[in-house]
């Protein structure tokens, strides 16, 4: 069993795979534990679909697939935030968004003659064909995303529990949801290079969810969030190694008999 | 000294309509004031205007003499209604906490003078027996406690409260007013509390501010609320009955029920 494991490690591709995975659990819990106090789930839901659009530019114009992602991310982000609160919630105008970004990236699919497996890649995730240097790229924009948000985190919370409170402290709510706004489509981005735009929701709302299910303080959540997130991704590459069948499947499946379990302990705790 | 609270020829515009205009009124440090007045007569918006998330399109509002962009540390606001925080389990403590350290940057780590003031607003509303549990598992009345103990943060010369007895059960209803004058004793502050039934109010308020058909009037109950005032607030006749110690408040021809009682979602008709 061991030596299986000192084997898996030895390769770069295993290497690589755990240090991304485990920078974009962190980012993702912590993001995530925003996103589900907000409430704009389907906010980053859509976010990450839209990474869809950038991605299938960047192969239509050949550019790294990260930097178109961030590009359409970062800008829909900004025009959710510039919209305030409401469209933030509504699904209407979120919908909308989405499906004209989509169809976008439908448009320049088709006049991209290439072979189209980077978008296959974008879709499901790589999680082991991720380069040095993306990580090193991953790195530095985690750091960024994770020292902006922790500069407003405390503003963003006490918006985020108590808008109305905050807005008449002075808070500007607007200001708020476009910085975390930005922040969400990164650490969207970045989770999509793991578990891929249609899975993105297990990295950035499941982890936090769980946990804002079971704990009682802001810190404990946070940390509660970030350690199923890294656990999970690392049990899911190492079950991806044995099992060969793909990672995203294992930590969707982990993070699913998670959320059925803590449901089913905060119903029994309830009734009981 | 200044007036706790000064309206001066007040009028707020939402959207391009008028809602209230013309509105005078002055209060007093340390008054109980009940604010009331039927569905869509303004009572939110004014409190809006009042914690300065509304900007008047005309007049003035003055809180002890400043304006209320400079006076928002005076004001402890309670607003409608609870936000969505129904799925998780974050307790009532760590939800005031975040709301009393919530202004400053960097992270939201409690200090030790965050903890010592929430200790103190949830003793002064009685939430501390129920601050560790889940703020969503909470009862109507407790969780209402929680948000009075959050506008208590940082000692607030007024407080403004919004309608706190809405979906409370009348048995809640008194005991929220309990806490509520018991914190006024405590505290001394200025109370300005809307409600949409005077009712539970008439043994506790030192005057009333009727609010109706884009006005308002302050005054005594007796001045305030009788056939004749608010007729003329109103537009149209109204009748005021006085039933024992209780007051209520009909249109003099037409639907009775849309004025004397409760708005949509408090379904307690007698």
């Amino acid at each position: 069993m061991m030596d299986t494991l000192t084997t898996y490690l030895s390769y770069d591709f295993v290497r690589h795979a755990l240090i991304a995975g485990t920078l974009s659990a962190i980012l993702g819990a912590i993001v995530g534990y925003f996103v589900v106090i907000r409430n704009v789930g389907f906010a980053a839901h859509a976010l990450s679909h839209i990474g869809f659009t950038g991605a299938a530019a960047a192969a239509l114009f050949g550019l790294n697939p990260l930097q178109g992602i961030l590009f359409f991310t970062i800008g829909a982000g900004l025009f959710m935030g510039v919209s305030g609160d409401k469209l933030q919630r509504s699904d209407m105008a979120i919908g909308m968004v989405l499906s004209m970004s989509l169809g976008l990236g439908t448009l320049f699919l088709s006049f991209y003659h290439g072979y189209a497996g980077q978008t296959s890649a974008i879709l499901f995730g790589d999680i082991f064909g991720v380069s040095e240097g993306q990580i090193v790229e991953m790195i530095v924009l985690s750091l960024l995303t994770l020292g902006g948000l922790a500069f407003f985190s405390r503003k963003l919370l006490f918006a985020s529990i108590q808008p109305r409170l905050a807005e008449a402290r002075g808070l500007s709510l607007t200001a708020l949801s476009i910085a975390f706004m930005i922040v969400l489509a990164v650490a969207v981005s970045l989770a999509s290079q793991i578990v891929g735009i249609l899975l993105v929701f297990t990295l950035v709302i499941a982890p936090a969810g769980i946990a804002l299910r079971l704990c009682r303080s802001f810190w404990r959540g946070i940390l509660l969030a970030v350690a199923m997130g890294v656990v999970a991704v690392w049990v899911g590459i190492l079950l991806g190694c044995v099992t060969d069948r793909p990672v995203t499947f294992w930590i969707t499946a982990l993070f699913f008999i998670l959320y059925l379990s803590v449901e089913g302990y905060c119903r029994f705790m309830r009734k009981g | 000294m200044p007036a706790a609270l000064q309206i001066s020829d007040l009028r707020l515009t939402l959207g391009g309509t008028d809602i209230l205009h013309g509105v005078n009124a002055e209060i007093e440090a340390g008054e109980f004031v009940g604010i009331f007045g039927p569905n869509g007569a303004g009572k939110t918006t004014l409190v809006r205007a009042i914690v300065n998330t509304l900007r008047p399109s005309g007049g003035t509002i003055k809180i002890f003499g400043e304006a209320p962009g400079k006076a928002c540390h005076q004001i402890g606001y309670m607003p409608q209604g609870n936000s969505g925080l129904e799925l998780t389990a974050l307790s009532a403590r760590a939800l005031v906490e975040a709301v009393c350290q919530g202004e400053g940057w960097g992270v939201p780590w409690s200090s030790q003078n965050t903890k010592k003031e929430v200790e103190r607003v949830l003793q002064l509303t009685g939430a501390i027996e129920y601050a560790d549990r889940p703020f969503a598992l909470l009862s109507g009345g407790e969780r209402q406690r929680v948000m009075l103990a959050q506008a208590l943060l940082g000692q607030p010369k007024i407080l403004v409260l919004d309608e706190p007895l809405a979906s409370l059960d009348p048995k809640n209803q008194a005991l929220l007013i309990e806490c509520v004058t018991e914190v006024k004793r405590r505290t001394n502050a200025t109370i300005l509390f809307v409600a949409h039934d005077m009712n539970p109010l008439l043994h506790v308020m030192d005057r009333v501010l009727y609010m109706a058909g884009g006005g308002a009037i302050l005054g005594h109950l007796d001045d305030v609320v009788n056939s004749e005032s608010l007729s003329h607030l109103y537009g149209f006749p109204i009748e005021v009955v006085r039933a024992g110690e209780r007051v209520f408040v009909v249109s003099r021809e037409g639907n009775v029920a849309e004025l004397a009682c409760h708005d949509g979602h408090t379904h307690d008709l007698p």
